[in-house]
């Protein structure tokens, strides 16, 4: 039991062992679901805000259970997990460490939209994730989870998925 | 009935009875892709309802899934529009692209409410909604410069359809204050927008848009007037919640 609070950068690091229960190689931090991470001081309590991809994510419950569960592994006398659209996820929030991941795990990252407006042209770009040439075409919005869209590569004469702007 | 109430129900019963009635395309899509096309934005109306019920919970109305599962046909709020039985392909694709086109406009135009949690979620509803109008939209298209028989088949549903669309638009008593107090833009503007929106779309098809002057708007759900279809809607939905309403999921 670690009998001193536990620093920020401690939490943090343990938190990058939590991963996406469906994208094994990105971790929550990365995917920039954990929005923010407080300590208390006197309790050795931690608070941990998360914000949802996606607002009908079926997977949020889990990843709440499992930030709990590894924080009290490590110690930490409580554990308090927030879930609020407070400050909302966009795709632009995935580390580039996060980008890396997903294209380890054959999905396409999101392009990086900056202060661009979401418009519909940009729904449909996407980077193969095999050859990384951009000869794709989008061929329907809706892929095996809620946040993948399906795209095909010309080159590769590939499906392949993406994790969609937004 | 308090302004912000009012509004809310009706964004969330929409959500809630659409979500459901996409559902019910789960293995019977045309295509394998549409099949899981409807079945995710039903997933993504039924997690906009529960935000949006989250915020009436945070009002002071019940838990979500008490005001979701326990009331009658004539306590929902939504349009007629929406509870609908799926019919055809034609129909669900033409109620999908009218409904969304507005729901989009709608959040995006809900993401500078006065009421700063409803802009907080309209906020992030607005780009999962563009997804569903981008996929509206490439159907739409797609059918609407097809074969012969689909261009009448999708003209058909267009002209059916429309009357229940403009039910979406339908205002209740809480309209002036709605719109004074900065909640949100109104119905009217709302629907100028929309018009507007889906000219454009429908102006790359063979599809004509009828005189809408000619056109009576199918209104009553708004105010708890329902079609027949709404309450085994109902009756389904919360069949299983209603066996053991206490459960612990």
């Amino acid at each position: 039991m670690h009998q001193a609070p536990s620093t920020k950068h401690q939490i943090l690091d343990w938190l990058q062992a939590v991963k996406d229960p469906e994208i094994p190689t990105i971790s929550l931090i990365d995917l920039g679901v954990v929005r923010g991470v407080e300590i208390d001081e006197a309790t050795g309590a931690v608070s941990v805000h998360l914000t949802p991809t996606f607002a009908g994510c079926p997977a949020m419950d889990y990843m709440k259970r499992d930030v709990e569960r590894t924080l009290l592994a490590h110690g930490v006398p409580a554990v308090h997990v927030e879930i609020s659209l407070r400050e909302a996820w966009t795709s632009d929030m995935i580390s580039d460490a996060g980008r890396e991941a997903l294209r380890r795990h054959k999905l396409s990252p999101p392009p990086v939209l900056g202060n661009r407006v979401l418009d519909l042209d940009f729904l449909e770009y996407a980077e193969c994730p095999n050859c990384h040439g951009n000869n794709t075409e989008l061929r329907t919005p809706f892929g095996a989870t809620l946040c993948r869209a399906v795209h095909y590569c010309h080159v590769c004469r590939q499906l392949f998925e993406q994790f969609k702007p937004v | 009935m308090d302004p912000k109430l009012d509004l809310l129900y009706r964004l969330a019963d929409d959500q809630l009875i659409l979500g459901h009635r996409n559902s019910e395309w789960n293995g019977l899509g045309p295509i394998l892709e549409e099949d899981i096309a409807f079945s995710s934005m039903a997933q993504d109306k039924l997690g906009h309802s529960l935000q949006l019920y989250n915020l009436l919970h945070e009002l002071g109305e019940a838990e979500p899934d008490t005001v979701a599962f326990t009331r009658n046909a004539p306590q929902f709020h939504s349009c007629q529009l929406v509870e609908l039985p799926i019919g055809e392909y034609d129909f669900s694709l033409t109620r999908h692209f009218l409904f969304d086109h507005a729901e989009l406009l709608r959040f995006e135009a809900l993401a500078t409410s006065s009421y700063e949690p409803l802009a907080q979620v309209a906020r992030k509803l607005r780009g999962e909604l563009k997804y569903h109008a981008l996929h509206a939209n490439t159907w739409m298209k797609r059918l609407g410069t097809a074969t012969e028989e689909a261009i009448e088949r999708m003209q058909g549903a267009l002209n059916f359809t429309l009357p229940y669309a403009l039910g979406i638009f339908e205002t209740t008593e809480a309209e002036p204050e709605i719109i004074s107090s900065g909640l949100f833009i109104g119905e009217a503007e709302l629907k100028s927008r929309w018009l507007e929106s889906i000219t454009k779309v429908l102006a790359q098809t063979a599809l004509e848009l009828p005189d809408f002057a000619l056109l009576t708007p199918v209104n009553g759900g708004r105010h708890g007037q329902h079609t027949e279809h709404l309450q085994p809607l109902l009756d389904e939905m919360a069949e299983v919640f209603r066996l053991d309403p206490t459960a612990d999921w």
